[in-house]
């Protein structure tokens, strides 16, 4: 089987999806003759021609309020915000437009766009290119919100997403488009050809919304994470040497809280990370719900390891980052709490 | 010199307050059939001045005259008059209602009956419109049931949006009438990427966009006139100045640009000017703007400079703002009434007809109330489930909506 980067299995879900449905367009700031900043959109242009993949104006919500007008005319627009950190001039458009319109028109209208952005930090992009917005997306009512963590999954996801007869939110983790970064930053990163879930096949296959995937099997806690952070999570498992069960979430909503409880009622312990501040980011969610439905399992209290409640710094960057060596603590004072 | 280096902050205030005199002496008018029509493929360059006049049919006499006269057949213009008295109708009697309390909110068109009612005669079957919450005259001159309408109105049983959205909200997409949002401005990029998507489908419909004069200043305006203009895509580009938003006059969205339409001239977009009073006007540039979106000539940005002779909303009392004569005062004078006399001029019309079509519009919209009431009202009678606030938001429900729809005991 093929093994591709992160970036060419996203690329490779347009393609495919491009090729089998004329209805499907791309477009965003670069997506079009030069193929995105991070190369994402390369070469679809040349592929499909200018009207199903082509350059946008500097403007986000023109960009999102632009698509949904195009799929209430019945096109699947696949849309790209080139840094999720930009995405705030269309939250508007996102949170009560593509949200609520199958809702507010009773289905006279739908929205079936995708959104995707690059997310998270780890590149020295400082405060406007290190985002992880999940958790704004997350609170609203009518969107689904998505984040892979390998080329395998990001394709089949995308293409669920692009056939999603609803809006979708597709964040990619940046850190991970060339290699399943773990959070020693100090040392090189496997590409993603020399790693199992870097084999993408070629051609049409899905990777359903709403199912979780258990990375590392375990029985002494459970780890909910997503993205990046399944990495790094798998790193600290390794580096304490506690038997963590690390569940990698895919889709953050619809989630799939079926797999959740079942491992929590096993092991007894949870670690909730994101990469995303602390206050109100999805861990509260995912805390709360493990409280809800597992609470006479529960042997500890459910820890939470996130980015600290501050702006993205620039050279602090690696103080910011939930890293092994933090996630390795929790996992620690988990197992003995 | 003395004060050379002291700033002063300018805010814009409307001519007159409540109290004073209405004085519209400032506002230009030019005469009717005195601005020129170009053809549709026209350099936008050579047509700059047409964003700073007003284009005019009905002259004082209640004549059509000029070169955007002459469109519109009798029967063409007294159906036009038909839907405009029903609407003004159907609004005092929807007014009323929400007096009574059967619903929360309304919002009436008096004065500006003209520019939906007849921008909806020069559109094609398949066009579609973004709409504010002041163009019920689309669905009306369309033929949309007024019963369906006061359904949604009234949020009771037989509401088609099952009592999710706010009252004249409308959605009809085989009226050509996009969901109404309630959260201004967002539509106007909207009605762009639908016109673009047509453009890229080659299909033959065209979009039309809609805001008020005071929703311009939001952001999504100015997105909308980049893409329409980048993508050249085939929309018509309406901007309903009615020299209010609340309770704030036009200046101060309009800022120093002169008029909404030259808002459009630093895009290259041909912008014009038009009576929105007058049904012959608005009629014929719609139709001009409509034939150049779609023989791939790109959007038309169209001011139709209008009054807005009531309130904003059944929440709203414009005596604590404007003079109330000042409706009384507007120099273009009243859209029904105004077609309504070129009628009788024609000799196709009469002041005894008009009495008795009123009659029988106001007949026509008791029966559609009585109707719409049989099936409830906001707080009485049938009204939509508990579960229909659950359902058609995803088109699967996913798990947690099902869970909380079982919490919730439906």
């Amino acid at each position: 089987m093929p093994r591709r980067t992160m970036i060419e299995a996203i690329r490779d879900a347009m393609d495919v999806s491009m090729g089998r449905d004329e209805k499907v367009v791309v477009f965003g700031e670069d997506v079009g003759f030069f193929g995105g900043v991070f190369r994402c959109t390369q070469g679809l242009q040349a592929k499909y021609g200018k009207s199903r993949c082509f350059d946008a104006p500097i403007n986000e919500s023109g960009i999102v309020g632009s698509a949904i007008g195009m799929a209430a005319y019945g096109l699947k627009p696949c849309v790209e915000i080139q840094f999720a950190d930009y995405m705030y001039p269309a939250y508007d458009q996102l949170t009560q437009e593509a949200a609520r319109l199958r809702y507010r028109s009773n289905g006279d209208f739908t929205c079936p766009i995708v959104v995707r952005m690059p997310t998270g930090g780890g590149i020295f992009g400082g405060q406007t290119h290190s985002q992880s917005p999940e958790a704004l997306f997350t609170h609203v009512s009518g969107l689904k919100t998505v984040v892979p963590s390998n080329p395998h999954d990001a394709k089949g996801l995308l293409i669920a997403a692009i056939e999603d007869p609803d809006p979708v939110i597709f964040l990619e983790p940046k850190r991970l488009y060339n290699g399943p970064f773990d959070g020693h930053h100090d040392r090189p990163v496997t590409p993603w050809s020399k790693h199992e879930l870097g084999e993408v096949a070629d051609g049409h296959y899905t990777v359903p919304l709403g199912k979780a995937a258990i990375r590392r099997a375990g029985s002494a806690v459970t780890v909910l994470a997503y993205g990046t952070m399944v990495y790094v999570a798998q790193a600290a498992a390794e580096e304490t040497g506690i038997d963590a069960e690390i569940i990698d979430l895919r889709t953050l909503l619809p989630l799939d809280l079926d797999t959740i409880v079942a491992s929590v009622k096993k092991t007894g312990r949870c670690v909730v990370v994101h990469e995303a501040t602390l206050t109100s980011g999805f861990g509260a969610e995912l805390s709360a719900l493990v409280q809800e439905n597992c609470f006479y399992h529960l042997e500890a209290p459910v820890a939470r390891v996130a980015g600290w409640d501050t702006p993205y710094p620039h050279a602090q960057e690696w103080d910011y980052f939930p890293g092994p060596a933090r996630v390795g603590r929790a996992l620690i004072e988990t197992m003995e709490a | 010199m003395a004060d050379a280096g002291m700033l002063r902050f300018h805010v814009p205030e409307p001519e007159v307050r409540p109290g004073g005199t209405p004085d519209f002496s400032n506002v230009t008018i030019a005469s009717a059939g005195s601005v020129p029509r170009p053809d549709i493929d026209v350099d936008p360059r050579t047509i700059r001045d047409m964003a700073f006049s007003i284009i005019r049919v009905l002259n004082r006499d209640g004549e059509a005259v000029g070169p955007w006269a002459g469109l519109l057949s009798h029967e063409e213009l007294l159906e036009g008059l038909r839907h405009m008295m029903t609407l003004r109708t159907f609004d005092a009697r929807m007014q009323m209602a929400q007096r009574q309390g059967k619903t929360s909110f309304y919002m009436q068109h008096l004065g500006e009956e003209a520019v939906s009612c007849a921008f909806r005669k020069a559109l094609a079957p398949g066009d579609m419109n973004f709409p504010t919450y002041r163009q019920a005259g689309l669905l009306i001159a369309d033929g949309y049931p007024m019963v369906t309408m006061m359904n949604q109105i009234y949020s009771n049983e037989a509401d088609p949006l099952k009592g999710r959205q706010l009252p004249i909200m409308y959605s009809s997409k085989e009226h050509g009438f996009f969901s109404i949002s309630g959260n201004l401005a967002t539509q106007y990029i909207q009605a762009v990427g639908w016109a673009m998507a047509s453009a890229i489908s080659n299909d033959s419909k065209i979009a039309a966009a809609w805001i008020g004069d005071g929703s311009t200043a939001e952001s999504d305006f100015h997105s909308a006139l980049v893409f329409a203009s980048t993508y050249k895509a085939p929309v018509v580009l309406n901007v309903v100045n009615n020299q209010w938003a609340i309770s704030t006059f036009q200046g101060i969205a309009r800022g120093g640009s002169g008029t909404f339409a030259a808002r459009g001239l630093g895009f290259g977009i041909p912008s014009l000017r038009v009576d929105g009073n007058d049904y012959l006007a608005v009629h014929a540039v719609a139709k001009w703007a409509a034939e150049r979106a779609r023989k791939n000539l790109g959007p038309t940005l169209v001011e139709y400079v209008t009054y807005r002779a009531g309130a904003h909303s059944s929440s709203d009392d414009p005596s604590a703002y404007r003079p109330k004569t000042e409706s009384d005062a507007w120099p273009l004078g009243d859209p029904i009434v105004r077609l309504k006399n070129h009628l009788i001029g024609l000799g196709v019309w009469s002041d005894e007809r008009h009495a008795q079509a009123e009659a029988e519009i106001l007949d026509t919209v008791i029966a559609a109330q009585k109707e719409a009431e049989s099936h409830g009202t906001l707080h009485a009678g049938g009204k939509p489930s508990t579960r229909d606030m659950f359902e058609g938001l995803y088109a699967e429900m996913p798990p947690h909506l099902r869970r909380q729809r079982q919490q919730a005991g439906v």
